[in-house]
């Protein structure tokens, strides 16, 4: 049975997928900055952080709302709130590619430490992972929210890799050492997206079961 | 509502111009203008009393034209009075004596000028048990228009059509029309009472807990009615249910012993009432 309301949860949902669109952008064009050694490119996205500042802060209007006016219960209820969680990641995914814009404008003025081949890689598959934990969401689809959970692991391991490689390049060559740390911490902000796209995942089961597993090996043990 | 006083078959003329019905005017300024008027039934400084016992204390309320006003607060605080004095139902009652204002549209219900029969053809009532007549379904649709003298077939099948419609019940008894409205379900019938009080067109329509006896899925269907039929009426509803009142109403006022303790926007009186007699009232933990 349809209810007055129904469309007040389309306008979260439709709020919650621009602000996946917006988030995916912000951190495509901080890595095409950074490669590119693009300072014009980098001070943009740094300027559009607000956007998804505002839609966070809208979903959060829009859920709370729907909350304590409509009376959601079972799923409905289960929906409202993890489209406030996953705006919160998505936020926090914007903040990422804030700072690697932030990194890429140091970055610019640097003699480069070596070719980017690890980044972007990591990069696309943070991109990926976000995509598919967002489709998840609005398909209802819980085997490629378990995947996104599973793939978490892979970018992980790039991350303490590329680590590594950095102190290495550091120790043979002190003077790249400012722009070695400043992609640690690119590093480690593609690192965090991926983990904000494994929250929404897991969100996504939670909403589906009706159970949360997060903490749990239950993810891990169906590999 | 009553509609079977004699007065209702005179000719809207009858009574000279002073008792034309002076709601249906205002209302038609408005439609030109485009503008909802928030001030459209208000109290002013309004008291009422059943004999010596007065139940209701300088009340203050300004409710918008076509939008739902909510009126919550426990049993005995005097919300089924407040409403009934809208279309003066309380007058009925020996010994009633009111203080203070009441407008609908800017003129006072106890215009002497104005015929209260006429004010109640503008003001629809819907109440908690559904109370259709002993009739077929399409004669207590039609039982106001009846009543007014209206003949016509075309015009009455178009009134029960478009009244059926509206109240969301016409495809679950367009085939069954000249059946005992006693063959509806309780839900039904409480839509066919609220198509009953808009057959006559009224500007208003007054609620006191339609859904009290209905199951939630009849519930649900009247709350969506509801939000439709706002679009064209100024409703009041008195309820119980607190999740109803914040799902169905715009503005909500809460009343205890008599007195309007906290009136405002929905949204407000359920998220961040300023009163705590509200907030533990809303909350369901109030005495
Ligand atoms: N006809 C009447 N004669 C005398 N007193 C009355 C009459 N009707 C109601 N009252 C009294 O007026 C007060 C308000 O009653 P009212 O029916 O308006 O309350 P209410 O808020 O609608 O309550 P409920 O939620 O139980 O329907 C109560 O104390 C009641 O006893
Ligand atoms: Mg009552």
């Amino acid at each position: 049975m349809k209810r007055f309301f129904d469309e007040e949860l389309n306008t979260l949902r439709s709020h919650l997928s621009l602000m996946g669109e917006k988030a995916i952008e912000q951190l495509r064009a901080a890595i095409k900055a950074l490669v590119e050694r693009d300072r014009g490119a980098a001070e943009e996205v740094r300027r559009n952080d607000d956007i998804l500042d505002e839609l966070e802060v809208k979903i959060d209007e829009e859920a709370i709302r729907f909350v304590g006016l409509r009376g959601p219960v079972a799923r409905e209820l289960r929906l409202v709130i993890v489209g406030m969680k996953a705006g919160h990641d998505l936020e926090r995914v914007g903040d990422e590619a804030n700072n690697i814009a932030k990194r890429a404008i140091k970055l610019v003025d640097e003699r480069p430490v070596k070719e980017y081949v690890d980044i972007p890689r990591m990069a696309a598959m943070a991109e990926d992972m976000l995509r598919d934990a967002l489709s998840a969401f609005f398909d209802g689809d819980e085997a490629k929210a378990i995947d996104v959970c599973q793939r978490d692991g892979e970018v992980d391991k790039i991350n303490k890799q590329l680590y590594r490689e950095l102190v290495g390049c550091i120790s043979e060559r002190p003077s790249t050492t400012t722009a070695a740390i400043e992609l640690m911490f690119v590093s480690k902000a593609l690192e965090r997206i991926a983990d904000h796209a494994t929250n929404i995942a897991e969100e996504v089961i939670f909403l589906l079961r009706g159970k949360d597993v997060r903490h749990t090996d239950e993810i891990k043990k169906t590999q | 509502m009553d509609t079977s006083n004699d007065n209702s078959e005179r000719s809207p003329d009858a009574g000279g111009e002073v008792s034309q019905p002076r709601m249906q005017v205002e209302r038609q300024a408005l439609g030109e203008r485009g503008t909802y008027r928030q001030d459209y039934i208000s109290f002013l400084n309004y008291s009422f009393f059943y004999g010596p016992a007065q139940v209701l204390y300088d009340i203050e309320l300004a409710m918008p034209d076509r939008q739902v006003t909510a009126l919550i607060g426990p049993s005995g605080c005097g919300k089924s009075t407040l409403l009934r004095n809208i279309n003066r139902m309380n007058d009925l009652i020996d010994g009633v004596r009111h203080e203070g204002e009441l407008l609908i549209g800017g003129e006072s219900v106890y215009d002497p000028h104005l015929e209260v029969i006429s004010l109640r053809k503008q003001i629809g009532m819907v109440f908690q048990k559904s109370n259709p007549f002993p009739k077929s379904i399409y004669e207590n649709v039609i039982y106001g228009l009846r009543v007014a003298g209206r003949k016509k077939k075309s015009v009455l099948d178009e009134a029960v059509e478009r009244s059926l419609r509206r109240s969301a019940l016409w495809d679950e008894v367009k085939d069954r029309l000249h059946e005992s409205a006693f063959s509806l379900s309780g839900g039904q019938m409480q839509r066919l009472c609220i198509a009953r009080a808009i057959a006559n067109d009224p500007e208003i329509i007054l609620m006191d807990e339609p859904c009290s006896a209905l199951d939630p899925v009849a519930t649900g269907k009247i709350e969506d009615l509801i939000h439709e039929l706002k679009e064209n009426y100024t409703i009041v509803i008195v309820t119980h249910n607190m999740q109803q009142a914040a799902r169905v109403s715009d503005r909500t006022a809460f009343f205890y012993l008599g007195k309007l303790v906290e009136y405002g926007e929905t949204q407000q009186i359920f998220m961040n009432p300023a009163n705590s007699q509200t907030e533990a009232y809303v909350s369901g933990r109030f005495g």
